[in-house]
């Protein structure tokens, strides 16, 4: 940057410019090798054969793929009814978990107690006891489906994740705001709402875009209750088929919206620095 | 006379043991050995008690038959455990062959191997004494309104739309004991199993569990034939194959199949 045409460059700006060539031509031509290692070498493996043909077939991919992408609405569906209902729980939780009020300490507890419980333990198995566990009780249809209480699994332990996030905002609004703001005469939950929250929200959005992405591909842990979404359709290909490369579908799918969702939390990170700093 | 030299030294080299006949000789994982794959858990009525090694149940003394005939005594037989996924993957497999009622298609036949059926099975609607009071028939029309379950990585996928084609898309699950929760939790009114599974899931596993009918083994289109499961291209499918035909010749295979698996002519065959 800053290298007006109308001047001659100084050395300084030559030596950067050559050292800068060199490293792009450095930096190219390994990739360029490793590729071609990985290209030339890879099928010269005894077992090349038989990988190609049971992981990358392109036969059973072009079969598979159409009802693989009709899966995959369905972990869409099952994402955007999940993410709102998290995103209210844990900012309730997150609350509640900062109550100063003494009378309150109860609901302190019981939401310290709710973020230990979910937060650890491992999401198939909340979803095993409550996807197949409250139903068991005998409940009639449709208050018994799978995907009621499976999608109320993942919302119970998400908002856990996303309350400990939030939280982590709201203590780093520094207590003299909150002290400031008491002084000028707000209430206790005013305080909460108008000064602490809004800045706090802002600051953990990138942290919760990771939570949210994770979120994206547990919803496929559904289908160990039943519901037939991308895994568990891939996984029916595979047994048809007796061929891996519906789950190299089922990837590619589950990439195409993963990688951009990750670039943008990143992107929302960085602009996030740049403005502290 | 060269036969005979090759005989005595694979006796020498089983120190006594019995020794396997010509055509399974040198073919085996390890000489001497054969070595069997079930699944993990192994399930009743194929294997009883999750131990193959005990030869009871179906497909343990099926195995142990194939075995004999193959010239192998049952100390010469080692089990080992392989999951569907293992046994598909490819590469070197640590099993001679693999039998977990896997249902020969076509589409299978071009990654792995299968010996000749040893087994056809009748496909039967596992259910609840429940949905049968509702007023549910075994004939295909009353059935489609079920709301289904199925084991994902079973043939009775395929075979619950083309036998019965349901109006609802029907709820898939990682194995038996899912799809059995998941009829006690009342989220789908019926399965479809391989009959000696059903009878014993209806018997043991689900309460007020009953058969409401089955497609007969013999059925024209469809049918679920299971073989034994090898690594592409191993050599010692003929051998099993012919094993198999001295068994189904003797009678020996049919016996086995009356004292592992009930006779079940009184569930009604669905229209």
């Amino acid at each position: 940057m800053g290298s007006n045409p109308s001047y001659p460059r100084t050395k300084r700006q030559i030596y950067e410019a050559r050292q800068r060539r060199r490293a792009n031509l450095i930096g190219g031509l390994s990739t360029a090798a490793v590729l071609m290692a990985i290209v030339l070498l890879v099928p010269l493996a005894p077992g090349w054969a038989a990988v190609k043909r049971v992981f990358f077939n392109g036969e059973v991919f072009a079969k598979t793929f159409p009802g693989l992408l009709n899966a995959f609405l369905l972990d869409i569906a099952i994402f955007l009814w999940c993410a709102p209902l998290i995103a209210v729980l844990g900012l309730a939780l997150a609350i509640a978990r900062d109550l100063r009020t003494p009378a309150l300490t109860p609901l302190r507890l019981a939401a310290v107690g709710f973020i230990d419980v979910f937060r650890g333990l491992p999401v198939i198995l909340v979803i095993y006891l409550i996807g197949f566990g409250i139903p068991g009780l005998g409940l009639p249809r449709p208050w018994n489906s799978p995907y009621l209480w499976g999608s109320l699994a993942l919302i119970l332990v998400y908002a856990a994740y996303v309350a400990e996030v939030i939280r982590s905002g709201i203590e780093s609004v520094h207590d003299s705001q909150r002290n400031a703001a008491l002084s000028l005469g707000l209430s206790g939950s005013d305080v909460m709402r108008f000064v602490v929250l809004p800045q706090a929200i802002r600051r953990v959005v990138p942290a919760n875009m990771n939570l949210f992405i994770a979120l994206q591909k547990d919803v496929a842990l559904l289908s160990f209750i039943g519901p037939v979404e991308i895994f568990r359709q891939a996984g029916v290909y595979k047994s048809l088929y007796a061929n891996f490369t519906p789950y190299l579908g089922a990837a590619l799918i589950f990439l195409a919206i993963t990688i951009p969702a990750t670039r943008y939390a990143d992107h929302l990170m960085n602009r996030q620095r740049k403005a502290r700093s | 006379m060269k036969f005979l030299t090759t005989t005595a030294i694979v006796l020498t080299l089983a120190g006594g043991a019995q020794a396997q006949n010509d055509c399974a000789a040198g073919q085996t994982l390890r000489d001497g050995t054969l070595t069997i794959a079930t699944g993990n858990p192994a399930f009743f009525p194929w294997v009883i008690d999750d131990a193959p090694q005990s030869g009871e149940g179906f497909e343990a003394a099926v195995a142990y038959a194939v075995a004999q005939e193959m010239g192998f005594s049952p100390e010469q037989v080692e089990w080992v455990r392989a999951s569907f996924d293992q046994s598909i993957q490819p590469g070197a497999k640590d099993f001679d062959f693999n039998l977990q009622q896997f249902s020969i298609t076509e589409e299978r036949e071009q990654v792995v191997d299968f010996s000749d059926p040893y087994y056809t099975s009748a496909m039967a609607v596992l259910t609840t004494q429940k949905v049968v009071d509702s007023g549910i028939e075994p004939s295909v029309a009353s059935l489609k309104g079920l709301l289904w379950g199925a084991d994902a990585n079973t043939t009775a996928v395929p075979m619950l739309t083309d036998l019965i084609g349901p109006d609802k898309q029907p709820m898939l699950y990682g194995d038996n004991v899912d799809v059995t929760a998941a009829m006690q939790a009342g989220q789908i009114d019926a399965a479809l199993f391989d009959l000696p599974t059903a009878l014993y899931l209806a018997a043991v596993v689900v309460e007020g569990g009953t058969i409401l009918g089955q497609f007969p083994a013999d059925r024209s289109e469809n049918p679920d034939q299971f073989g034994l499961l090898f690594e592409d291209g191993n050599p010692l499918k003929d051998c099993v194959n012919a094993a198999l035909a001295n068994l189904k010749d003797s009678g020996k295979l049919a016996e086995i199949e009356a004292e592992w698996l009930q006779q079940a002519t009184s569930v009604p065959v669905i229209e």
